[in-house]
């Protein structure tokens, strides 16, 4: 039996402590937003937050996460998605399947967190989660929206009508 | 090379619903669905007023959808159609989606489910329209008839009927029961509005499906909960056509939570446990031996010889000419050749394969990411030995489609043979990332060897093109391959307007196609066949210009002379991407333009190449001309996605092959473009308003060509194999 802190409720979990923190989140706490999508840290789907640090959860295993570690997912981010990035998100429509949106927006999240205007290097940097639908440009967009320095150049795509 | 194809058996019932859901043999046909008599039921969803429309007492509107959302916004550009004719409050309108079970008990009423093909809006548009129309009909002659006065003094606007000279006003909510028992009108009396006149369609409306994306409660199939749920993982023989020979059941015997093996078919085991991850777990404990079969011995070398041989090879299989390109070439003042290759491409939706089923005796019900929910039923009932009508499959939007999850369902035809095996049991197979990319369904492989003529002026005067090339058709649909012809293979090369046409006449022209099949199971990949061949003709077109010393959109005008629409969108693109004009120091252009799914497409690269031989993608000026414009955000945001899916197809993908089975099975070797090299995307739209052409596919396939040409540009030297990190620019 292991204590997990997980959006500030303590949990137990009976896993085998060789068991990924995602399929615990997912299989034994029962809270799916945070996603399956390659398993070896490399697509960013399951991007939860452990003490403040973005962290892909498909490559930590349940008995290296302590029962103090502050786990928060999705669903645990903001009350009625208040947080700034998921209202940027949704001024720009910026999913479209939505699948790897948890990780992005937790990405992006921790991303303002550490550095509240980010430069666009910066967002190249922090933002390294795989969408398969390519929103990357709006991405970027909602990322400077919602630190509040949206600039003429990373406005959302110029969109002209001949 | 001699090909063993182990193609899966269609079986008739498949056949028969999956042929009509694809719009084919309409064995089950259906009456144009613009708006079919009322159950006249009353629930929680509110009063139908006709298939596509309930109301709710506080004037709801709620729209029925019946095709797929993968990310693509059809749910929001079919609402707004609706909701356009309608005249209902755009905030009032939510969505419900149709299951396959309820369409087929229903006759079909909502017509056709699948969505693949760029078709989810443009052929459903008419009988959506009507359908919202007709509601809109009815719900005035509701009003009219409770205040006995003449329909044709009734007016709406959102959703509020007035009746002007009484000063009487109500709601669509107050009249849906009543409308409800009327006669719907003739379709052929509905008179469609102008789209120039649209207030809703037409217009950047957001999405109807966002909220839930945002905070992690939106259901994908992938997190379905069920009480008593099992879960499975399974792994098929690496090598196609193989099967397994053995495995031992004891080495994983005492593990947590695992049920038992389950065979699945000869070529698939699978472990069933409770949860996935101790399935996964155990699975990967297990061994298995497999009997790989004749397939083993193949390479990506060996399918590189097969296609070389079609390349010289007598073709037979389609294609069409005019003049005598042959001759033309021979005695051209100039000539030009080139030989191109493309890979294989997984499809990697974000989602990987998934589909929960429960079968009892009398019933079988499934939950699944799918573009074709009639062909997920058929599948279903199929599997499981359950009629037709005792099945339903319960849709999920999809996290990521791209053409893998349409008619083929082997996922679902998995998750069924391991359920029966658990009669009453809910079964939630999962694949992993590494199956997903071992078994897909992939982008045909395909050489193309191209020859042109130039003459002493440098006009094109003769162009032979020949596609060598595995055949979709061949793996998924041999019914569609008359005579030895599939022209299939030739998308986006067509003499016929409307769908996929070559945007350029050349006096001498021959393009053939010589089918050389593999091994590898192949199928519909976002853009399908235009991809491979707008990089072939407008990389080839790119020498040709540069032969012939001419500007490559002059060189292109020249011959769009009968083109009037690619033609204006060549010239937009080359417009609002500066064509001509000064560039920063070390950048350079190049464009293409290419035409499939009933759309016009065009881009304008800007790139640089380092010295070092590293690639930069500046800029992208993407122009689309697809007639009609539902919702231009979501028409860019599709445009935008398309940028990425194409560069990442250009840059980096490829799937292998060695001892016949693929080598690249996860992102760490399926390399998937991130955002730091996302190019700026600009859409140029230039809506004609005279047709109705796709959206999700069309402008992918000129983003690599526009990209080849630039590097051409910048280097001097033809980019002619992909992807691009295998080759050395500098």
């Amino acid at each position: 039996m292991a204590k997990l802190n997980i959006n500030g409720k303590v949990r137990d979990v009976q896993a085998e402590a060789d068991t990924p923190l995602l399929w615990v989140i997912r299989e034994h706490v029962g809270l799916t937003g945070t996603k399956y999508g390659c398993g070896v840290a490399q697509c960013g789907a399951c991007s939860v937050h452990i003490n403040g640090e973005v962290q892909r959860s498909c490559s930590i295993h349940l008995g290296d996460v302590k029962p103090t570690d502050k786990i928060v997912t999705i669903e645990g981010l903001s009350a009625k998605s208040a947080h700034p990035v998921q209202k940027a998100w949704l001024a720009l429509d910026v999913p479209q399947c939505g699948y790897c949106q948890s990780g992005q927006i937790m990405a992006a999240a921790a991303l303002l967190k550490k550095t509240p205007k980010p430069t666009d290097q910066d967002i190249d940097e922090a933002m390294t989660n795989i969408c398969r639908c390519g929103v990357y440009q709006r991405i970027r967009a909602a990322v400077h929206m919602a630190a509040g320095m949206a600039t003429g150049s990373n406005a959302p795509a110029n969109r002209k009508r001949a | 090379m001699t090909c063993i194809i182990s193609n899966a058996k269609v079986s008739r019932r498949a056949f028969v619903v999956g042929s009509a859901a694809a719009g084919g043999g309409l064995a089950l046909g259906f009456d144009l669905p613009f708006g079919a008599p009322a159950s006249a039921e009353s629930t929680a969803l509110g009063t139908e007023v006709n298939i596509w429309v309930a109301v709710k007492p506080d004037d709801t509107c709620v729209i029925r959808i019946a095709r797929s959302e993968m990310g693509q916004g059809t749910i929001t550009g079919l609402a707004q159609l609706v909701a356009e004719e309608l005249e209902c409050d755009w905030s009032k309108v939510t969505t419900e989606q149709i299951t396959p079970g309820r369409n087929l008990a229903s006759k079909r009423a909502w017509g056709e489910m699948g969505t693949g093909g760029s078709r989810g809006i443009r052929t459903s548009q008419d009988y959506v329209r009507r359908g919202g129309a007709a509601a809109r009909m009815m719900l005035l002659q509701a009003a009219a008839d409770a205040w006995k006065v003449p329909v044709g003094e009734v007016t709406v606007a959102e959703g509020i009927i007035t009746h002007a000279a009484t000063q009487r006003t109500t709601s669509y909510g107050k009249v849906a029961a009543a409308a409800a028992k009327l006669t719907p009108p003739d379709p052929k009396s509905i008179a469609l509005k102008d789209p120039k006149s649209w207030k809703i369609a037409g217009k950047p409306m957001k999405r109807v499906d966002t909220a839930n994306k945002l905070d992690g409660s939106k259901v994908f199939a992938i997190d379905v909960k069920l009480p008593d749920m099992l879960c499975a993982a399974i792994k098929d023989c690496p090598v196609y056509g193989g099967k397994v020979a053995s495995y031992d059941e004891s080495k994983i015997a005492g593990r947590p939570g695992v049920e038992r093996v389950v065979k699945v078919k000869d070529s698939a085991v699978a472990v069933v446990a409770d949860t996935w991850w101790r399935a996964k777990s155990a699975l990967e404990a297990l061994p298995i031996v497999w009997d790989e079969g004749p397939n083993a011995t193949r390479s990506s070398a060996t399918i590189a010889e097969h296609l070389k041989e079609g390349l010289t090879a007598v073709a037979t299989n389609g294609g069409r000419q005019n003049g005598d390109p042959l001759k033309t070439i021979a005695e051209a003042a100039k000539k030009v050749e080139a030989v191109y290759s493309t890979p294989f491409l997984a499809h990697a939706t974000m989602e990987p394969m998934n589909a929960t089923v429960r079968v009892s005796a009398d019933r079988a019900e499934a939950w699944v990411p799918t573009q074709n929910a009639e062909a997920s039923l058929a599948a279903l009932s199929e599997a499981s030995g359950v009629p037709l009508a005792n099945c339903e499959v319960y849709r999920h939007d999809l996290g990521g489609g791209f053409g893998r999850r349409g008619g083929t369902q082997d996922y679902v035809h998995q998750a069924v043979a391991i359920a029966k095996e658990f009669p009453g049991i809910p079964i939630k197979l999962i694949w992993t990332r590494e199956e997903d990319m071992a078994h897909d369904f992939y982008r045909p492989i395909s050489q193309c060897r191209m020859s042109a003529g130039l003459d002493a002026d440098g006009n094109l005067v003769g162009l032979h093109v020949r596609v060598s090339g595995q055949s979709i058709n061949a793996w998924l649909n041999p019914a569609a391959i008359k005579d030895g012809k599939d022209e299939r293979q030739l998308q986006g090369l067509s003499e016929q307007p409307g769908d996929a046409q070559l945007g350029y006449d050349v006096p001498n022209l021959a393009i053939e196609y010589a089918m050389r099949n593999t091994h590898v199971p192949v199928g519909p990949w976002r853009g399908v066949n235009t991809n491979q061949n707008a990089v072939y003709v407008e990389c080839f077109i790119e020498e040709a210009a540069r032969a012939a010393g001419k500007d490559s959109v002059e060189f292109r005008r020249a011959l769009m002379k009968n083109h009037p629409r690619h033609l204006a969108v060549l010239n937009a693109a080359a417009e609002k991407g500066d064509w001509g004009k000064p560039l920063p120091a070390g950048v350079h252009r190049g464009i293409a333009q290419f035409m499939g799914y009933g759309s016009y497409s065009a881009a304008v690269a800007e790139v640089s190449v380092s010295e070092q031989g590293k690639l930069k993608v500046h800029r992208m000026v993407m122009a689309l001309d697809c007639g009609h414009v539902v919702n231009p955000d979501q028409v860019a945001a599709q445009v935008e996605g398309s940028v990425a899916f194409g560069l990442t197809a250009a840059l980096y993908g490829e799937c292998p092959v060695e001892n016949g089975r693929m080598t690249s099975l996860n992102f760490d070797t399926y390399e998937i473009m991130r955002l730091a090299e996302m190019p700026k995307v600009e859409t140029v739209l230039v809506p004609s308003y005279e047709f109705w052409g796709g959206v999700g596919e069309p402008t992918i396939c000129v983003v690599t060509p526009s990209v080849l040409n630039a590097i051409f540009a910048a280097t001097g030297k033809p980019v002619r194999s992909l992807p691009l990190k295998h080759v050395k620019l500098v």
